[in-house]
């Protein structure tokens, strides 16, 4: 009896600290943001050092989202025929695609891509710096790391999100088209009009450019704080990296669900 | 990386991505659609809009027209007050007559113009007086089940 | 003639006695807690222009600690570190970036940029804090890597280099903006006893070329020795014992002694603390048992 008292103890111990070591980390974590933000006025100006974090992100992350994108999109068209024929709508399949790709799967996906390719990557770069002493060096070289090293990796990824999000989805319609269309036979016209009825640009394309936009700040901001906080040995990089692609997909997908609830409610 | 090669990668990566915004934007959105600016407004009463929603439809023969721009409760005549945007390019008789359709069985619901033969057209503002509310399938089906009742009542035994 | 040549004289005098005197740093009574444990108790220091001051001790004592408390990466519990007669811990991030402008730090293993060339890594600061033509950058990089011996590795990235190169690559980097201090962390770890050599040699020529002043942090004795002006020995987060080499080799003290001598028990105990050796493994230290 006492020895399971004790080891409720315990669990109530340790919950108390990891609760108490949660919300540290969300405050830290807050005003790290915040420390981004105000200190992004060097990145800005110099454009190149956002250039450089453009293609660290972006480019090198461009071929996986293309061929993600288009293998969607074919999955998409397969399953969206199947079910549409169906209900004989089979001319509706470039609405379904176009519009599951505009409003969900291109940011979502494409953000998760994202975070694994690009975050991961961003976390291991901040934290190996850290690791090797580059950002204490730069520290003492009087030159701000978090100007210099974290606020150029934020701004890189949050300006690459977007493109890679209108990509994928660019590349699932295309998907979508190549199955539909010209391996199923679905009239090429009735797939474009139909599309073009029912997608709204400021419903459909515009808010999903807002969603990849709000997925490329969070996920662009866990791996920064991930990489500038993690443990300067090689294990603790590790582990910051599991961590970034790990908080990065659940806040793209709870993000999703409030923003979805936000800009969809009452239409269509 | 050499700085030119980086900027060459960067340049292609933007230029693609706007590529990929204006192809959302122009081929597979209706932003190109019915451009909103040339158009003059319309209303009409219906006594049930069923599931009429904004920026629903509205066609004659068929062809796209216009598009329903705001839905009211008119609570003087306890009826829904419907604004439409009809395109300029298309002019209608003032007794046209307008009804809510349903575009297939279980398809978005739009509003369908049927031009009358008067001499004078639908003016900027005006309202389309003769109109025909959704058909509600409840109504339907309790009516039928109500005529066949009282079928069954008044045939001889 | 003879009188103007004593007045002359005199006056170099004064001037050499006013530098002498004038600490570039100087700590007091500084202490620091690191979680609730002290490591650093009490430490005074006086380090005065143009000298190389090394400061030693074992593994943990406290010496790295002392070196991030110069360059205000940390802060004091208590006591204050003075660097050209401002308080460190006072500045505000701005003061003390200024302030490190004129401080150049070589890391333990380099910590050169990884993403960048060895030239880009000494133009770092350059770029940064001046806002020279790329030719004078070009030149100015050019002359650091000169005085390392490095001029031909300047298009190498920092990964094609070894721990001795990688090292002078971070020293020239050090003093890109001719610093008035330089702090180096165990500058000889690593390092074979070539390269160990070459570092040395250069630690002491570039603080006199630059009329910089030096501070060293290192357990290396022997290579120190032979370049620095002056010792601090710190145990166990206070200073043992002090001096130049000559007294330090002529120095009786023990902990001294063991450190110079590397002797493996000393005032610094060869067993970690532990309980009594008999009643760890079991055996009763009673005689009968024994006989």
């Amino acid at each position: 009896m006492t020895r399971f008292l004790h080891s409720f103890m315990d669990f109530l111990r340790l919950l108390g600290h990891e609760t108490v070591n949660r919300v540290w980390r969300l405050g830290y974590g807050s005003r790290f943001f915040f420390a981004v933000l105000f200190r992004s006025g060097a990145s800005l100006t110099r454009g190149r050092l956002i250039l450089r974090e453009i293609w660290f992100s972006g480019v090198l992350s461009l071929i996986i989202i293309l061929i993600s994108g288009l293998f969607v999109g074919l999955v998409l068209g397969l399953q969206g025929y199947e079910i549409l024929q169906r209900f004989g709508s089979a001319g509706a399949l470039g609405t379904m695609v176009a519009l599951s790709l505009l409003r969900e799967l291109g940011p979502v996906v494409a953000a998760l891509l994202f975070a694994s390719r690009a975050g991961s990557a961003i976390t291991a770069e901040i934290g190996l710096m850290k690791a090797t002493e580059q950002l204490k060096a730069m520290d003492m070289m009087a030159v701000d790391p978090v100007a210099r090293v974290v606020a150029p990796r934020f701004w890189g990824g949050v300006i690459s999100m977007p493109f890679l999000a209108a990509l994928f989805s660019t590349m699932g319609i295309f998907g979508g088209w190549l199955i539909g269309v010209v391996f199923i036979g679905v009239d090429d016209g009735i797939f474009w009009s139909s599309m073009q009825a029912s997608v709204d640009f400021r419903h459909d394309v515009w808010n999903g450019i807002l969603k990849s936009f709000v997925f490329g700040v969070a996920v662009s901001q866990i791996a920064v704080f991930e990489g500038f906080d993690s443990e300067p040995t090689a294990e603790g990089v590790s582990r910051a990296i599991t961590r970034t692609v790990v908080t990065s997909a659940l806040a793209i997908l709870a993000l999703d669900f409030v923003l979805t609830s936000f800009m969809f409610r009452g239409i269509s | 990386m050499n700085r030119k090669a980086l900027d060459l990668w960067v340049g292609f990566f933007v230029a693609i991505g706007i590529g990929a915004l204006l192809f959302l934007a122009l081929k597979v959105s209706s932003f190109s659609g019915i451009q909103m600016e040339n158009t003059y407004q319309l209303q009409a009463r219906f006594d049930n809009i069923g599931g009429l929603k904004l920026k629903s439809a509205v066609r004659s023969a068929g062809v796209l027209v216009g598009r329903v721009t705001d839905i009211r409760y008119d609570s003087e005549k306890y009826v829904a007050l419907v604004e439409m945007h009809i395109d300029n390019r298309y002019l209608f008789p003032k007794d046209t007559f307008a009804a809510i359709y349903t575009s297939g069985l279980l398809g978005d619901q739009y509003i369908g113009l049927e031009p009358g033969g008067d001499e004078e057209d639908l003016a900027d503002g005006a309202t389309v007086l003769k109109t025909q509310s959704a058909v509600a399938l409840e109504k339907l089906i309790s009516q039928f089940m109500f005529n066949k009742a009282s079928e069954g009542q008044t045939a001889p035994p | 003639m003879q009188a103007y040549r004593l007045l002359l004289l005199s006056g170099l005098h004064q001037l050499r006695k006013f530098t002498v005197d004038d600490h570039l740093v100087s700590i007091e009574n500084l202490c620091f807690d690191y979680g609730g444990k002290p490591v650093l108790r009490g430490i005074d220091m006086h380090i005065p222009k143009g000298r190389v001051v090394a400061i030693m001790g074992g593994s943990g004592c406290g010496k790295t600690t002392l070196l991030r408390l110069i360059g205000g990466q940390l802060r004091p519990t208590s006591g204050q570190v003075k660097v050209a007669g401002e308080e460190v811990s006072a500045l505000g991030l701005a003061e003390l970036y200024a302030l490190r402008r004129r401080m150049g730090m070589l890391f333990q293993f380099g910590a050169l940029f990884t993403d960048l060339s060895v030239f880009d890594n000494v133009a770092f600061p350059l770029r940064e804090h001046t806002d020279l033509p790329e030719s004078m950058i070009r030149d100015l990089v050019l002359m650091k890597l000169q005085a390392v011996g490095l001029r031909g590795a300047r298009d190498l990235m920092p990964s094609a280099l070894s721990g001795g190169m990688a090292r002078r690559v971070a020293l020239a980097r050090a003093v890109a903006l001719d610093p008035a201090l330089i702090l180096y962390d165990e500058p000889f770890t690593g390092l074979d006893p070539i390269s160990l050599g070459v570092i040395g040699h250069l630690i002491r020529r570039l603080n006199d070329a630059l009329g910089a002043t030096s501070i060293m942090v290192t357990h290396d004795v022997h290579e120190s020795m032979q370049m620095v002006d002056y010792i601090y020995f710190i145990s166990a987060g206070t200073i043992v014992a002090e001096g130049t080499p000559d007294e330090i080799r002529a120095s009786r003290d023990p902990f001294v002694d063991q450190f110079v001598q590397a002797k493996a028990d000393g005032p610094v105990p060869y067993h970690f603390p532990a309980p009594n050796i008999a009643a760890d493994f079991g055996l009763t230290m009673d005689t009968g048992a024994l006989a």
